[in-house]
């Protein structure tokens, strides 16, 4: 007696809705090599799945492990000081992470020498947790003689990577190492109209085979829009002409659709932001906006601010890719050269083989 | 999530601070999932069980797909182990599966070495992996992950308990792969039977101290259904890959003569239940597990085991650089101190030769001194004995002349009276001379 088999209730998990300003995912499917794969042994290659298996479920799977640990991002932002980084920070991030020095009091003085100040918060939102670490650099750019201030920048930096690959090293690792190293670095241009400062230039020279470098140019409502186009394509030909690269580098674009995408981006970049965490009343809503006796500055109006720009491709789409350079270029750059510089040896296989050899 | 929760969190010193609008970091999983999506996934199992208990019948259900292969032989020399790669593709997911199967397991008349094999194998990819982490110039982004992720481990349906081939490579196997037990052919055993062989295989599991893979249960998602799954530990599978009209549908049966076994109805096998633990629930987790735990204890042994240790107190920046410097030092001069040992030796023997083809020399001279003084007593001899044939010779025609001169004057002087006296003093020469 056959019993009637109950019809297979599990749903199929839905492929996630990526929010609107995301490019979608290859609308082309990759087809299975036929033949040998690659790297197959034996005798494989592309099977053709006859019924549901549930590959896809690793998906949800993969998003509730990660959704689980929680996220770890660090920023950096660097500029001479009242150009509203602080400012800029907390408005990206709408809360108060970053504490502004709004002015000078008698008692601080300029410090002497660039300052590396670290302030670490944990925000969460839709279930989602971030560890999130704003590094200021006070001093940058304020002294008269500032030859050289991008070195305590570029200590920091190589401090945090040297930190992670000692725990790497360990015999005995931890499940997770913590992660300081700077994953992206706000680099805060000057809206003077003209073209980038000697010192911009020397930074992004020193700094940009180390850390993602995002150039920014601040207080942008002191330039009218025409302005703020020639502005950004002279900075953009100075770079070029320097050799800058800033993020998103091209060498690293890995397919074609990666590259239409960050061409797009590169073409407006550097953004000219506006940051403010005031809220004003305007058209009946509630936005957050400067006020000036010749109307309000909004920061969210794509006309008068690349304010959401700046949000959208930091924040909402490539968040996980700076991470991901961050770890998988600069870092192994870093630890190749460190590795190299340390006698160039390489590990275990060449003194095994020597070993062996003589036994 | 409470608030409690993410103070809790922020322990060491770090502020959880209230967000005022939507800054849209919620979307981090997405991306990330979505990195992954494009960089494929990548997963491996491990079948192994004595030849002829189904093992690619059961992948071929698993996978819904029709593997390559044909049934192996029984006479097997030695366990191998074959593996396959094959490119699955669902929706938008890209799988790189790799099915290795135990070739010739349990077929040897001695099965002492059995598990030598499996756990080579198991050892040789977590060795490269290793390796390509310790380069120096490395991509560990792009790598192919082949490092066993699950090993299904197929027990034969006796319905008695587990044989001891099957206690020995588990216990060998369970600190360096996820094993999932599973009942192989249960269609074979009864309802009852299968209550109590499961109950003996687990007890008999947990006397001998083999660690099976638990389901996770701390994520509240899946820990109801991971837990009682817990409890259905091994599970009684059945394969198939031939379709049966059961009502109005095709589904994956077995048919018998006295009744048809449905792969995918839970009354009659444990089928469903694995696919959905192994791949539909846990197949992100048995990754992580073979990368942060079994994949580190290897690491761990095999760095130890090269004489590294983890930074002293006094922490030396880089010590497993620096050890590895010492090491290197060391064996360097132990390399010259072997060099230094083979060198004095040759130069030994080579003084040893000298020596001797010196005295060889030496003999040959004396040699050569003796038969040359030989030579010359003999030659000297000889001159003497010439000498004296000389003299004799000399004498003799001295003798001859005078006679010969006595003669011609006798023949002056006389006539025959000479010649008496000639034959007289010739006669008396004759005597004289002779």
């Amino acid at each position: 007696m056959s019993e009637i088999v109950p019809p297979e209730v599990r749903p199929k998990p839905a492929v996630p809705a990526k929010p609107s300003h995301v490019a979608p995912p290859a609308s082309v499917p990759h087809m299975p090599p036929h033949g040998p794969g690659a790297g197959s042994q034996g005798s494989g290659g592309g099977s053709t799945l006859l019924g549901y298996v549930g590959i896809d479920t690793i998906i949800e799977q993969m998003r509730k492990k990660t959704m689980k640990t929680g996220f770890d991002f660090n920023i950096m932002v660097v500029g001479q000081s009242g150009l509203g980084k602080s400012t800029l920070v907390n408005t990206l991030f709408k809360s108060q992470v970053s504490r502004r020095s709004s002015g000078w009091s008698r008692d601080d003085k300029i410090p002497k020498t660039v300052e590396i100040k670290s302030v670490s918060h944990v925000i969460e939102e839709g279930g989602v947790k971030m560890k999130l670490t704003v590094i200021d650099t006070p001093g940058f750019g304020d002294q008269i003689n500032n030859e050289n201030c991008w070195e305590p920048i570029s200590k920091y930096i190589n401090e945090q990577y040297e930190k992670f690959l000692k725990e790497e090293v360990n015999i005995a690792r931890k499940k997770r190492i913590p992660d300081t190293r700077v994953h992206c670095c706000l680099y805060f241009i000057s809206p003077t109209g003209h073209s980038l400062r000697q010192l911009d230039v020397e930074f992004m020279k020193h700094l940009g085979r180390a850390v993602n470098i995002i150039p920014v140019i601040a207080k942008a409502d002191t330039l009218t829009p025409e302005e703020k186009t020639e502005f950004k394509q002279r900075v953009r030909k100075e770079l070029e002409v320097c050799g800058i690269e800033f993020y998103p580098q091209k060498e690293f674009d890995e397919d074609m659709e990666d590259k239409s995408d960050n061409d797009k981006i590169r073409e407006a970049m550097p953004f000219a932001v506006v940051g403010s965490d005031k809220e004003y009343q305007v058209n009946g809503k509630r936005v957050l906006g400067r006020k000036t006796a010749w109307g309000i500055v909004e920061v969210e109006n794509p006309n008068h601010c690349e304010f959401s720009l700046l949000r959208d491709f930091l924040i909402r789409s490539h968040l996980q890719d700076l991470k991901e350079v961050t770890h998988n270029i600069h870092y192994e750059t870093y630890r190749a050269k460190r590795l190299n510089d340390n006698g160039g040896l390489h590990p275990i296989s060449s003194s095994s083989d020597t070993q062996e050899s003589n036994l | 999530m409470a608030a409690t929760e993410i103070a809790r969190q922020a322990g060491e010193g770090v502020r959880a601070v209230p967000l005022s609008g939507h800054v849209g970091f919620d979307s981090m999983p997405d991306q990330l999932v979505n990195k992954s999506v494009n960089h494929g996934f990548c997963f491996n199992i491990l079948c192994v069980g004595e030849t002829g208990l189904g093992k690619s019948t059961l992948m071929d259900t698993l996978f819904n797909t029709k593997f390559e292969g044909e049934p192996t032989q029984h006479n097997q020399p030695g366990v191998q182990l074959k593996s396959n790669t094959y490119e699955l593709q669902e929706s938008n997911v890209r799988l790189k599966l790799t099915i290795v199967n135990t070739v010739g397991f349990g077929d040897q008349i001695n099965k002492e070495d059995s598990y030598k094999p499996i756990v080579e194998f198991i050892d040789t990819h977590f060795e490269a992996y290793l390796q390509e982490e310790l380069k120096i110039k490395r991509t560990l982004h792009s790598y192919h992950d082949s490092r066993i992720h699950a090993c299904l481990y197929f027990i034969a349906p006796t319905g008695h308990s587990l044989k001891s081939l099957d206690l020995v490579t588990m216990k060998k196997l369970d600190s360096k792969v996820n094993i999932i037990p599973i009942i192989a052919k249960s269609d074979a055993i009864s309802k009852s039977e299968l209550a109590k062989f499961k109950i003996k295989i687990t007890s008999e599991l947990v006397s001998n101290g083999v660690q099976i893979y638990q389901f996770p249960t701390d994520d509240e998602t899946v820990a109801e259904i991971n837990s009682t799954m817990n409890g259905h530990l091994p599970f009684a599978v059945v394969g198939s890959t031939e379709e049966v009209k059961i009502g109005n549908k095709m589904v994956k049966a077995r048919q018998y003569p006295w009744g048809t076994v449905q792969v995918e109805n839970e009354n009659h096998c444990d089928f469903v239940k694995l696919r959905e633990m192994l791949i539909r629930v846990n197949m992100e987790d048995l990754r992580e597990q073979t990368h942060t735990r079994h994949y580190e204890l290897y690491r761990r042994c095999k760095l130890e085991e090269m004489g590294f240790k983890d930074t002293d107190p006094d922490s030396k920046p880089f010590s497993l650089q620096e050890t590895y410097e010492a090491k290197r030092n060391e064996f360097m001069g132990e390399l010259q101190k072997k060099e230094e040992e083979m060198r004095q030796m040759f130069v030994q023997r080579v003084k040893e030769k000298e020596a001797e083809l010196k005295e060889a020399e030496k003999e040959l001279h004396e040699k050569f001194d003796r038969l040359k003084k030989l030579h010359q007593d003999e030659k000297k001899k000889l001159e003497d004995k010439k000498k004296a044939l000389d003299d004799e010779q000399n004498i003799f025609k001295q003798k001859k002349t005078a006679a010969e001169l006595l003669q011609s004057q006798a023949q002056q002087a006389g006539g025959s009276t000479t010649l008496k006296r000639d034959k007289e003093r010739k006669k008396n020469d004759g005597c004289d001379q002779s």
